[in-house]
């Protein structure tokens, strides 16, 4: 019978916690630059010049047909050979999960925004709005009450993939278990605290999004 | 209605020519729906538009507010032509300018379903015409008592009948005191119990002047209404007259056969 002990692991709590702390910063980090890349890349794919599309197209195919894993090597390994410039792993880490997750983004935007009826960008043009004053007054704040569930998810998805990061050392909540179980030899807890934090973290966003998907479904 | 008549932009002698088309052609592809509709609208007239589905009614008025950028032709406001931008160019007047100055209601009505009723007529006021919030409200309450629906400043277009949004809409239409207003089938979506509240608040405006080119199958109240009627069929204009001329006593063969169907 194995006996559990805790309070090895627990010794650790400020590994654990510092580990928190930066899987939060390059979450919230990553999700932030992930909406900035986002909206451009969508706005490129609804724009009417082919040129822009293409390159939206080829950067989202890019980033939603590799795994993040393979990503994030590459840009840590092989693209720094490619262009000669040294690229610590934190810069890696951030860039690779922005880009990654921008791609996801801007199809999630692209999607709520063709959502909206023609009658609403018509009523706003009937008006004499210009459509960029009608897409942030009247288009945006509809498209974004819809797009809200899916971007929920994704970003929920892309907490759990900052623990990829720690294939190139970046000591966020995923490494910080392994370096415990290094010094303890207790990778049962090691895993299953770090497993817990995951999910105590990530319990209360879930049950938001789908709180707010039963609002919104009221108001339709 | 007791309120005044909208603030005109521009003192003008009545009767003037407010909107001019000339040869105005539409093609999709290679289907074309406006084969050279030529129109005139003077200030204070109300033209209603009749004809068959499929007969360019409903292409022509948006090519009115540039809704429908015309493939060939001219359309001109006050003289002056239209820019193929929104912002104008010189003596050439924008979308924007144009379509603040000729309103259009809708036959889906197309309110904003994130805002209220007094925040639905307050929009353009404020972010295009720029006042501020106040007096915008004034106006809308105004225009929300006009079409009897100052109560339901509050509510959200989702909790209205169909009567009420095209009221709205209407409402919202005139807060931006257009001297044209453009009416595309407005009562075609309503149940037939709502048709005559919408129509009252039209008949109403007609009454006080304000010029309107009217599409509708409301055959009674478009010969009731209308100061000339503008009969459509196949891209083209078919016949144009009074009232009482192309309605009531018509002379063309196409349009007889067209108005027997509403007599069945």
């Amino acid at each position: 019978m194995y006996h559990w002990d805790f309070q090895v692991v627990w010794q650790s709590w400020d590994l654990f916690l510092w580990g928190a702390w930066i899987t939060l910063a390059y979450t919230f980090a990553s999700i932030l630059l992930g909406i900035v890349i986002g909206l451009a890349t969508c706005f490129a794919r609804l724009s009417n010049s082919t040129l822009l599309n293409g390159i939206a197209r080829i950067y989202q195919e890019v980033f939603r047909c590799t795994p993040l894993l393979v990503q994030l090597l590459w840009f840590y390994y092989a693209f720094p050979l490619l262009v000669g410039v040294e690229m610590n792993n934190s810069t890696a880490a951030i860039l690779t999960l922005s880009l990654y997750v921008g791609a996801f983004y801007a199809e999630i935007f692209r999607g709520g925004i063709l959502s909206i009826e023609r009658g609403q960008h018509e009523a706003a043009a009937a008006l004499g709005m210009s459509s960029a004053k009608a897409m942030w007054r009247i288009i945006m704040p509809q498209a974004v009450k819809r797009m809200l569930p899916a971007f929920i998810n994704q970003s929920v998805t892309q907490f759990k993939n900052t623990s990829l990061i720690s294939v190139i050392s970046v000591a966020e909540l995923a490494y910080m278990a392994a370096v415990v179980n290094g010094q303890t030899y207790r990778p049962l807890e090691s895993y299953t605290l770090v497993a817990v934090i995951y999910f105590l973290l990530l319990f209360p966003l879930t049950q938001a999004a789908d709180y707010i998907e039963r609002r919104m479904r009221v108001s339709d | 209605m007791t309120t005044s008549k909208p603030v005109r932009q521009e003192a003008a002698p009545a009767g003037e020519v407010v909107l001019e088309v000339r040869g105005l052609l539409k093609s999709y592809g290679r289907h074309e729906v406006l084969k050279g509709v030529d129109l005139a609208l003077h200030r204070g007239e109300v033209l209603a538009v009749i004809g068959p589905s499929g007969s360019g009614k409903s292409t022509m008025i948006r090519c009115l507010n540039m809704m429908e950028v015309p493939t060939g032709g001219t359309l001109s406001f006050l003289g002056r032509p239209i820019a193929p931008s929104f912002k104008g160019k010189g003596e050439a007047i924008g979308f924007g300018e144009l379509r603040r100055r000729v309103g259009m209601v809708f036959q889906h009505f197309n309110l904003f379903p994130h805002k209220t009723v007094l925040q639905n007529v307050t929009e353009g006021p404020i972010a295009v015409l720029g006042l501020p919030r106040q007096e915008a409200e004034a106006i809308a309450m105004d225009l929300l008592g006009r079409v009897s629906l100052a109560d339901k400043c509050n509510a959200y277009p989702n909790h209205l009948s169909g009567g009420q949004k095209q009221r709205v809409a209407i409402a919202r239409a005139l807060a931006m005191k257009p001297e044209v207003l453009l009416l595309d089938e407005v009562t075609s979506a309503l149940d037939p119990e709502l048709v005559g509240e919408v129509l009252k608040v039209i008949g109403s405006l007609a009454a006080d002047g304000m010029t309107m080119v009217i599409v509708t199958h409301e055959m009674a109240f478009a010969a009731d209404v209308a100061s000339r009627v503008l009969f459509m069929d196949g891209g083209v204009v078919a016949a144009e007259g009074s009232a009482e001329e192309i309605i009531r006593a018509p002379a063309n063969e196409r349009l007889q056969s067209f108005l027997a169907r509403f007599h069945a």
